[in-house]
């Protein structure tokens, strides 16, 4: 019997093996120890956290019910919003399109303009909209135009990293056999490599157009113009329903903005 | 021959067969993205003597704004220290609370007055961007950190619960009814038939989703949801722009840095 | 007529592929160059319009030096080069009509080219060469829509609407099925007499080269071991070439894929 329950012991099972475990613990503690440092150490009051649901639900209530009053105003904030995204996003394209062709890595010119192309796409991207919104708005002053450099400074990185990409995973064979014609780079870009990415491209923008809608949004709280401008006056003036009527028309102009780009990919692709 | 036409001297020509077949929808299309433009240029109010004065001042805050002073390091660290806290912390909310979000907006798991409220979360905490769900929360319990969190919370559980239910949509459905035929409960089904098989997905969407709420914190800030957004908006604010430079120029290398570890992890753990 | 001589390619540091070819090519007649997987076919065709840069050694057309020319004089060389891939290499997305236009892009502007307005002389020349192999009717079809002998249809089209004076085909047959190679190896003969233009093939397919070349150029290891007619290739010649490698005909695409990756790192010209 002893014999037979030693072997049992021997027996045991094990989810993971040992250094997987180790790991697996190592992680853990970390991880538990950043999240105990963070809730230590962070600036919150914490009865405030407690009484953090009955105030929200009380800000709900306050908006309760909405008010539809200034709802002309609301609409044609929200034009203005869409055109925003809109302008911003075919603009953008002029500037991102040179901008993917020397930033991949099979159609540019030479290194430099590799990494001034890579340069632009990680600056671009790495600010936030809404920080360029505050650099722009410093320069040009309040307005649409900060709004549209915004986003439109926001977009050359993702459309142009995106269609970087889709230059580099074009087929080859195309660019030699034009390249056997004789004929120049710029014909050979023409025929090869302009139809091979076209796909990609219609569905890069549409996606970014769809994004850029969100974005616009908030633009107008820093001041950069669209529905955003009239959402922060009414919460500065405490007019929580015409808030709440703000917020719905936002839910359905995103919406609606997806509808189109599902429109429009199951149309264009 | 569809469109070798026969011209009067028999010469055969070709023209490229438009992309829309149909003249009048071609020319339609044509003719509408030009009125949509003129009216888009025409209708938006641009402040032209404003826009004017934009390159002097541009040469103002350029000029002001290098080299970039990273003389107040202290304010700098705390800001940052902030914006790490409130991501992470939302971060972990969010994710855990997106498991049961993502299970309720399931199509195959939930039934449908669930799934139907469970879409409704992610659908509305997906349309709103951080910075409008950041003013609300600032305005319902106040500025600081815990504004922020609690926007992260439900920006992570829009976008991880959106990505996790489809995830779950997609599941092999032999293992469910295996473990339903040994006689499990739901609970018991959804641990050891469903969790199993989206945990390294949801591993992958937690590390990305640390990331891009390290993003989101750094502009939550900008109205009052705590971290370094705030300290950046009052530079801006007090015209301090060689200060606004520097902090922008350490969240760039943050961010960068993140998304590296991110990816680097991500490719680990894939 | 097409003159190679001491023609040298080697990539990096490795063994040459090439090790001082010597052929002429004259008039118009239809040579097939056999060898087995690596023996240096392809690298051979894609040097003389130079999608591959040469080493070292000499390759005249028609008496002019192409291994020194570079940007525009390279171009205006490559376009009396007509050549066709194994793997057709057309525009998926572009109507055949424009895969066969863009055999003119060497000679039309840039402008022409874009806005798809060729010289009237282009289109009827487009025109007849396409009645002539059969796919007229195609004009306005995508390419990717037609089968793959048709696609080789275009492909041969697309070449000879350069007015060359040589045309390449780098296993014009390989990736088709026996009988449509056939007719692509029929139609690559019959064309050579009718616009008496020097046709180099390689293939790989030793039956369909006896049968549709009056010349047979042996390549093994980067050298050349056999040259000779259809008749004089023997049992012996095939082992010689082949021994020891493997059986003909096995091979799909292997010898291609190769040089044409290595084409990648080495057009150094045209970064494209």
């Amino acid at each position: 019997m002893v014999d037979h329950a030693g072997d049992l012991a021997d027996r045991v099972w094990r989810r993971y093996d040992r250094k997987e475990r180790l790991i697996r613990y190592a992680v853990l503690l970390v991880t538990l120890m950043v999240v105990y440092w963070a809730v230590r150490d962070i600036d919150i009051f914490w009865p405030w956290v407690w009484d953090a649901p009955t105030q929200i639900s009380r800000l709900g209530a306050r908006m309760w019910p909405p008010d539809p009053s200034r709802l002309g105003q609301i609409v044609g904030a929200m034009i203005e919003t869409v055109h925003i995204a809109t302008l911003a996003t075919l603009l953008t394209i002029f500037i991102a399109l040179p901008v993917s062709y020397i930033a991949a890595q099979n159609t540019t010119p030479n290194r430099f303009c590799l990494w001034l192309g890579r340069f632009i796409l990680v600056s671009s991207r790495s600010v936030n909209t809404i920080i360029w919104a505050l650099l722009f708005v410093a320069i040009f002053g309040p307005g649409v135009l900060a709004g549209i450099l915004a986003i439109m400074f926001r977009s050359i990185g993702f459309i142009g990293k995106l269609m970087g990409e889709a230059i580099e995973e074009i087929d080859r064979r195309p660019v030699e056999a034009m390249e056997a014609t004789g004929a120049s780079k710029l014909k050979v870009i023409a025929y090869a490599v302009v139809p091979q990415v076209m796909p990609a491209f219609f569905a890069i923008v549409i996606l970014r157009w769809d994004i850029n809608i969100r974005e616009s949004t908030v633009l107008g709280l820093v001041g950069a113009g669209g529905i955003g401008v009239l959402l922060q006056g009414s919460i500065d003036t405490f007019a929580w329903p015409t808030v709440a009527t703000i917020l719905i028309a936002i839910i359905a102009l995103v919406l609606i903005g997806e509808a189109i780009t599902g429109l429009l990919r199951s149309k264009v692709l | 021959m569809t469109r070798s036409d026969v011209d009067a001297t028999g010469r055969r020509t070709w023209r490229k067969p438009p992309f829309i077949a149909n003249p009048w929808l071609r020319y339609g299309l044509w003719l509408a993205v030009v009125a949509y433009l003129i009216w888009a240029f025409g209708s938006l109010p641009f402040n032209w003597a404003r826009i004017g004065e934009g390159l002097p001042r541009a040469a103002r805050i350029f000029g002001g704004g290098f080299p970039p002073s990273f003389e107040r390091g202290g304010l700098l660290l705390t800001g940052f220290k902030e914006s790490f806290q409130i991501a992470i912390l939302a971060t972990l909310l969010g994710v855990m609370l997106s498991i049961p979000f993502a299970v309720m907006a399931a199509r195959n798991v939930a039934p449908m007055p669930v799934y139907l409220l469970g879409r409704a979360v992610i659908i509305v905490s997906r349309s709103f961007h951080p910075v409008i769900v950041a003013i609300l929360f600032v305005a319902a319990v106040g500025f600081g950190p815990l504004a922020g969190i609690l926007t992260l919370t439900l920006y992570s559980i829009g976008f991880v619960g959106k990505l996790l239910a489809e995830e779950i949509e997609e599941i092999d459905w032999g293992q469910v009814e295996a473990m339903k035929a040994t006689g499990a409960g739901y609970l018991a089904t959804l641990f050891y038939a469903v969790f199993p098989q989206i945990l390294p997905r949801q591993v992958g969407l937690s590390m990305y989703q640390l990331d891009s709420n390290l993003r989101a914190s750094a502009v939550v800030g900008i109205v009052g949801a705590g971290g370094i957004g705030g300290t950046l908006m009052n530079a801006f604010g007090r015209y301090d722009y060689d200060f606004a430079f520097a902090i922008l120029l350490i969240i760039i290398a943050v961010i960068l840095v993140s998304e590296g570890i991110s990816g680097w992890v991500r490719k680990k753990i894939w | 007529m097409l003159e190679i001589s001491k023609l040298v390619k080697r990539y990096g540091r490795d063994e040459p592929v090439l090790k001082e070819l010597d052929l002429v090519v004259e008039g118009n007649s239809v040579v097939s160059i056999v060898g087995a997987s690596g023996a240096g076919k392809s690298t051979m065709l894609r040097c003389i319009n130079r999608l591959v840069e040469p080493t070292s050694g000499s390759i005249k057309l028609n008496g002019q030096e192409l291994v020194n020319l570079r940007g525009a004089a390279l171009r205006r060389a490559r376009r009396k080069i007509g050549m066709v891939f194994q793997g057709f290499n057309l525009i998926d997305r572009l109507t055949v009509m424009e895969n066969v236009l863009a055999g003119r892009l060497g000679y039309v502007s840039l402008y022409q080219a874009i806005s798809r307005r060729y010289p009237q002389a282009d289109i009827e020349r487009a025109f007849t060469l396409m009645e002539r192999v059969g796919i007229a009717h195609y004009a306005n079809k995508r390419a990717d829509a037609l089968s793959g002998g048709e696609r080789q249809r275009v492909g041969v089209v697309r070449a000879l609407m350069q007015e060359p004076e040589v045309l390449l085909a780098d296993e014009p047959t390989a990736s088709l099925d026996p009988r449509t190679s056939e007719q692509i190896m029929k139609l690559l003969q019959s064309l050579a007499s009718e616009l008496s233009l020097p046709v180099l093939i390689n293939i790989h397919n030793v039956a369909q080269a006896k049968a549709y070349t009056e010349r047979i150029v042996g390549l093994r290891h980067g050298k050349m071991i056999f040259d000779g007619t259809p008749a004089d290739f023997t049992r012996e010649a095939l082992d010689a070439i082949y021994g020891g490698i493997e059986a003909p005909d096995e091979d799909e695409g292997e010898d291609t894929k190769k040089p044409a990756l290595a084409t990648r790192k080495e057009v150094t010209d045209d970064p494209l």
